[in-house]
Formats: structure tokens, sequence, C-alpha cells
């Protein structure tokens, strides 16, 4: 008796579950169904649900737009300011996690108060300089630009994470004659490779999806997926077939990523703060 | 702006002084990231200051010098921006309303078991990995295009007149999309922090006779609390600066019914190409995140204490 209840139970906390997973997830699979279809299948009213797929909307982005040069510029911005925003924040991580000075909590309050000043308060300074240093439209503006507003949360992320590696471990392996920089790269990094990872990751997705410094700061040279996808808002917005292939195209990549390092994500996001 | 304060100063100490030594190893270790971010910080601040209090527009070369206040004068008094601080507020208030109320429930209800469960996680999550220009594309033409919209044929379908949503209600619309983005997040964190509860505590609690309801006020709400502020804490840093949504759906409109702080400096400085009026605008957006992220911060400090 207490058994057919628990399964009905589960049977319809299921239903739930499912309708609410397959609504949010509708748009996107929708996006991806109308990427195939042909302009007249798309907007046809009421929408078709069973189409003859074709790949003439994908031919046509391709044609229109250098899919590879947005992308490649994405891949590359991304990649290079999460590197160089982790090869700047682990020491620093390092250092506040195993060398706390007074000022240390304080220090990293204050990094994290300055990820909170809005990017538009600065737009008009960033942009001048910018223009005055010749960065504007450049890969390298956009990687500096990218490293500097995810300093904070990677700095952060870090040092929650090196703070769970226990101090007597490191501790032994200055006994051995350790350096500071043996210390770092052969004891510390590899026991906190996870948390580094995810680190990485984090900064990855939030580089890829970052909209506002792409869409103000470059127009073609340097100009990543947000920016592509941005040229197809009007009018060619109405040619849904053409949208839903360039839009499946720039988020494919990072989804299929996200949904591989789910779990290592999970870890990175809550800061440590919750396992 | 004496922010050199906050670290220990480098100076020369004799050797095998560890202590010393020690510090000055931390003080080398962290100098990138806190003269990087010091840098990235003051610079463009200071920039933003100077440009306030000038008469400066990038089409109109005569008008130069100095404006004293002027531009945050025209700014305060410009109804234009008490609507867009309004807006604001309703945005991040709203998503972050519905998206840690409703992703508390939902964090409960993917914790539960049932057929499928590892498939129906990833597939709620996945609007996370949209990117903020596409979710507006998605949602502003496919779903909710008064004629072609898959919502307008739905509400055919069932007799009702489609309605022009982000014309009609472009800010409840705007809240709609941006949670459609952020909820999953909240979700998503809050799930992990159910997993890690001790369920030994709430089969007690259940022996006791608690309720699901009872259980859920008296063991795990408490228990997310921290997470909760993880939510709000990151979700607020992304929803004070709300661009992309906004410039791609409605363009601020119609009129400025849709504009928030950020859209509002942006198509000052951008389209007016007025840059001591943008500039006094983000004066005034980085005091408002700066009350924010005093509230914010202080419960983060807590958090770290812990």
């Amino acid at each position: 008796m207490a058994r057919t209840s628990t399964r009905l139970r589960h049977a319809a906390t299921g239903i739930v579950a499912w309708a609410i997973a397959l609504w949010m997830f509708f748009p996107i699979l929708w996006m991806f169904l109308s990427g195939f279809k042909s302009e007249p299948d798309a907007i046809a009213t009421p929408p078709h649900l069973f189409f003859s797929p074709t790949f003439s909307s994908y031919r046509d982005v391709f044609a229109r737009e250098d899919y590879w040069h947005f992308a490649t510029n994405s891949i590359v911005i991304s990649v290079m300011a999460t590197l160089v925003a982790l090869l700047v924040s682990i020491p620093a991580a390092y250092a506040m996690a195993f060398l706390p000075g007074p000022r240390t909590r304080l220090t990293l309050l204050w990094m994290l108060s300055t990820r909170m000043l809005p990017s538009v308060g600065v737009l008009v300074p960033i942009y001048l300089l910018a223009r005055a240093t010749g960065l504007l439209d450049s890969r390298t503006g956009l990687i500096l630009i990218y490293m500097l507003t995810n300093l904070p949360i990677t700095v952060w992320m870090l040092y929650t994470f090196f703070r769970e590696v226990p101090v007597p471990i490191l501790e032994a392996g200055r006994m051995d004659g350790a350096t500071r920089w043996q210390e770092v790269t052969q004891v510390l990094m590899p026991l906190a490779l996870p948390g580094i990872a995810s680190t990485g990751l984090l900064s990855l997705i939030l580089c890829w999806n970052e909209t506002f410094w792409s869409l103000n700061l470059t127009s073609s040279v340097a100009a990543p997926l947000t920016t592509f996808i941005a040229s197809f808002s009007s009018p060619e917005g109405l040619f849904f077939a053409k949208l839903s292939a360039a839009s499946t195209l720039a988020v494919a990549p990072i989804m299929v990523f996200g949904w591989a390092s789910q779990k290592q994500l999970v870890r990175g996001l809550t800061f440590g703060a919750v396992k | 702006m004496n922010r050199t304060a906050v670290h220990p100063p480098l100076t020369v100490h004799p050797a095998g002084s560890a202590a010393h030594t020690r510090r000055a190893h931390g003080f080398v270790l962290q100098s990138p990231a806190i003269i990087l971010l010091l840098v990235w910080s003051v610079v463009p601040l200071l920039m933003t200051l100077w440009y306030s209090v000038r008469n400066y527009n990038l089409v109109d070369p005569t008008q130069r010098g100095f404006a004293g206040l002027n531009n945050y004068w025209y700014l305060l008094t410009d109804p234009d921006f008490m609507t867009s601080l309004k807006n604001t507020a309703i945005l991040v208030g709203g998503v972050l309303a519905i998206s840690v109320g409703l992703g508390t429930l939902l964090a409960v209800l993917y914790n539960e078991e049932f057929a499928g469960r590892g498939i129906a996680r990833i597939l709620v999550i996945s609007p996370f990995f949209v990117m903020p220009t596409v979710a507006a594309l998605l949602w502003k033409n496919l779903m909710l295009h008064p004629i072609y919209g898959v919502y307008s044929a739905m509400m055919r379908a069932v007799g009702l007149t489609p309605v022009d949503w982000l014309s009609r209600y472009p800010l409840a619309t705007l809240v709609m999309i941006v949670t459609w983005e952020w909820l999953p997040f909240a979700t998503l964190i809050l799930l992990t922090a159910i997993q890690s509860l001790d369920t030994e505590q709430k089969e007690a609690a259940r022996m006791d006779g608690a309720g699901m309801v009872a259980q859920f006020i008296n063991i795990t709400l408490p228990h997310l609390s921290r997470a909760i502020t993880v939510v709000i804490m990151i979700e607020t840093i992304f929803l004070l600066t709300i661009f992309a949504e906004i410039s791609v759906t409605t363009a601020g409109g119609p009129g400025v019914a849709s504009t928030n702080l950020a859209f509002l400096i942006y198509s000052r400085a951008l389209l007016q190409f007025d840059v001591g009026g943008a500039s006094a605008g983000g004066v005034i957006a980085i005091v408002v995140a700066n009350v924010v992220a005093a509230f914010l911060l202080r419960a983060v400090a807590r958090n770290l204490e812990t």
C-alpha cells in the first residue's frame, strides 16, 4: 500500500518536473528545429511541427557572414582572457589563502566590489581610451577587458578552493626543501586542479556570452559571435530560419561544453560555499 | 582614493626574519592582480568624474569647457532618468524575486526521484548557456512575435487574440525573458545545496510528524540561506547592468518604457554623443551600484567568516 503511494508520488513528480523541463528547453529546441526549416516553413501559422529538413538556411548564413571568423574570435578571446586571468589570479589567491595578512579580507571584498561597478558607468572613458591606444576593435583590447572583468571572480573562486587544501601538505613540501614556485606548481596546483578547472570553465562561459563590451568596442576585425548574432536582429530577424541557424551556430559550442562540464561548473559557481 | 593603504607596505627587512619574508612574498604574489584591478577601477572612474563636469559633445566641438554640475542637474531633472531608475529596480527586483522563489521550488522538485531525472535537469539548466543576444532574439521573434510566434499560435489555437507582448508590456516581458535566462542558474546552485542536506535530519523530522511544508520551512530553507546569498549576489551583479536584452528587443521603448539606467547612459553616449551627460549618468550608476554592493558585501563578509 505504502509502496504504491510512493510510486504514484514519483510518477506525479516526474510528470511535473518533465513538463517544466520541456517548457524551459522548448525555445532552444524550437530554435534548433527552425534552423532546418525553409523560410516559409519557419513562419507558417500554425507552426509546422513536421517539415522536410533543409540545410539552405545554414548555407545562407555561411554565405552571408564569415562564421568562422567570428567563431575564431570568440574562441581566441575567451581562451586567452581565461588563461591570463588564471595566470594572474593563481599567485594572488595562493598568497591570500596561505600567506594572509591583516588586510587580506578587506582586499578580497574590495576586489569583489570592483566587479559590481556597472560597465556602462565607465563606457565613455574605456571607449575613448581604446580609441586612443588603437585597441578599439582589436582582440587584444577585448582579451584585456574580459580578463579584468573576470579577475575578481577568478581570484575569489580560487581563494575558496585553495583554502580547502590542507596546510600540512604544503608544509611537508616546504620541509623537503621545495621553493615557493615548486610549492605552487607541484603541490598546490595538482591538489586544487578541480577547482582551477571549474574556475576556468566559468570564466570561459562568461567570456563567450559577454555582450556589453563586445557590442560596443568591436565592429568587424575582432567581433566575436555575440556581435555576429546581433547583426541578425534587424531586419533579417524576420527571416526566422536564417536567424535560428545563426543562433544555433552561436550557442551550440558553449552549450555542449556546458553540458559536458556541468558538475565541475557547479563547484565553481557556488564559490565553494555549497558542497 | 587612497587605496594603496589597503595592502602592507613593501619594505626591506633584515634577512632571517621569516615573518617579513612571508609578507614580502605575499605582497609580490598579490600585486599583479591588485595593481591591475586598481588601475582598471580607478582610472576610468576618475575619467568619468572628470567628463561628468565638462561640456563635451562628440559632434558639437563648439561646446567645451567646465560645466559644473550642469550635467547632473540635467540628468536628475530629466523625467527619463527617474523612469530608468524605476525600471532598473523593477528589472533587478522582479527577476531576483521570481528566480530565487521559483528556483528554490524547482531545486526541491528536481531533488526528488523520478524517471529521467538527469536529462530533465540538463534541460532545465540549458538556458543559462544561451548568450543574452540569442535569448532576446529567440523570445522576440520565434516565441512572442504577434503573428509568427509560437505563443501567438497557441493563443489563437485556444481562441484568444495574440498580444504584441514587447510593445504592450515591454518591462514585464523583459523580466520574463531575463528570468528565463537566470532561473536555471538559481535552480542549479540551490539544487546542489539541497543535495548536501542531511537526509537523516529530514527523516527524523518526518518521523516526528512534520509535514512537507514544515520540513521545507524548518530544515530546507535555513540550510539554503548561504546558497541563496550566493545566487542573489551573482545575479545582482549581472542584472544591474542588463543591456543586450533591451538593446535587441525594445531598444528601450516604446518611449523609455523599458529603458534602464545602463541603456539610458548608452543612448546618451553612443547615440546622442553627449559624453558629459553620459558620464554624469555613469557616476550615478556607480553610486547606485555601490549602495547595492554595500548591502550585498556585508552579507558575503558574514559568510566569509564561517
